[in-house]
């Protein structure tokens, strides 16, 4: 020990612009921030499908960052947060490889995009309304996420099957995260799983809509861009029915969807979400801080 | 006997951490965090102790579970190997012509 101490000692006299002496940390290889090719260009067709899923991850980001600070505890407000940064994280990759098609950039796509041209599904739009709510969102739109990033790591779009490959890893652990909440309220208190129950109930009608295929997307489909919808439902809802039985809950009839949020017809809440992610860019316009 | 989370003021338990990084040998206490069950105690320590890719494996341990040193009677727990210098290898002298000490 103590011919260590001196060892550093002398270092640090030789060193005599350094305060610290030799200190050294480990070389910290950062990776890029964003995954897929930052100078691949997507066609008209990939970037409208690529907003699909740009658009369901910024707008659950944003839903889910209103937790922090209202989770049951700090802990859960940490978690939320994590996950709600991974999906901001998937937006913004999603979000610059859409926009190439037309030179915009992420922010001017996040921020500067109208309701009518957002793409996300009405399940992303639903109110976060009590932790069972949340929950039982996330345990929708993670299964899905999980099941349509998996099959999409083998797109024949290079640069989308990069930013699939990374995000499968992150959704992997958010569905998780749901599964286990869905069972511990389901399996909690009379109170936790009737709020569960009522969760179940009034989301729905909204899953529908994930799993219902489009015409615009078909002919991205032939060519191995994009994954046909409805190929992902028996998938998701076999995890679903495994989840809520172990708890005794039982899945509710899955409804025929009408919700338009693929073509820019979305729900009433959508504008507010909106309205309170993009006012800050649309009043200041190019503020940095 | 009420069920857990009736009243406000109930809290989940309290879960000690310890991770094991990258390079190290042994699982070395980190911290500590709130969580209703191991399961959940060992997201959370994920959550809040892994973000920057340090571990390779957590450990959580109920706090209850854990029995500590009394800080107030330290000087009788610790101190007594004071000037016992034979309890340490080189007080004594290796005997001429013995191999290999």
């Amino acid at each position: 020990m103590t011919s260590a101490q001196n060892g550093t000692t002398e270092l640090a006299r030789d060193d005599s612009e350094n305060p610290h002496g030799a200190v050294t940390v480990d070389q910290l290889d950062l990776e890029a921030e964003l995954a897929g090719d930052a100078d691949a260009i997507a066609t008209p067709e990939t970037a409208e499908y690529v907003l699909w899923l740009a658009d369901d991850a910024l707008i659950l980001a944003q839903q889910l960052s209103r937790w922090i600070a209202h989770a049951p505890e700090i802990e859960e407000d940490v978690a939320l947060g994590n996950i709600a940064l991974d999906l901001l994280g998937h937006a913004r990759a999603l979000l610059r490889y859409a926009g190439s098609a037309s030179g915009r950039t992420e922010d001017d796509l996040a921020y500067f995009r109208n309701e009518p041209e957002f793409r996300c599904s009405w399940m992303v739009q639903q109110d976060n309304g009590d932790f069972a709510h949340t929950i039982i969102r996330q345990l929708v739109m993670a299964t899905y996420m999980f099941a349509l990033y998996t099959r999409l790591a083998d797109s024949t779009d290079p640069a989308l099957a990069a930013i699939a490959a990374k995000a499968v890893k992150e959704v992997e652990y958010h569905r998780d995260h749901a599964v286990q909440w869905t069972l511990r309220l389901a399996g909690g208190t009379d109170e936790s799983r009737t709020r569960t129950q009522r969760a179940l109930e009034n989301l729905w009608p909204f899953v529908g809509e994930l799993f219902r295929d489009d015409a615009s997307i078909e002919p991205l489909i032939e060519r191995g861009i994009a994954v046909r919808p409805s190929s992902l439902q028996e998938e998701c809802e076999a995890i679903f029915t495994a989840v809520l039985a172990e708890e005794d809950l039982e899945v509710p009839q899955p409804q025929p969807s009408s919700a338009g949020g693929r073509h820019g017809s979305h729900f009433s809440a959508l504008g507010f979400i909106l309205a309170e992610m993009q006012v800050l860019a649309r009043q200041h316009p190019g503020a940095t801080w | 006997m009420t069920s857990p989370g009736s009243d406000n003021k109930d809290t989940w338990p309290l879960w000690e951490v310890f991770v094991r990084s990258n390079r190290g040998l042994s699982h070395v206490h980190a911290g500590s965090l709130h969580a209703p069950d191991a399961e959940l105690a060992l997201r959370n320590a994920r959550d809040l102790y892994t973000r920057r890719s340090e571990g390779t494996s957590i450990w959580v341990v109920p706090a209850d579970a854990i029995t500590t040193s009394d800080p107030d009677s330290r000087g009788a727990f610790f101190e007594s190997p004071a000037g016992k210098n034979y309890r340490h290898a080189i007080y004594y002298t290796a005997s001429e012509g013995v191999p290999h000490l």
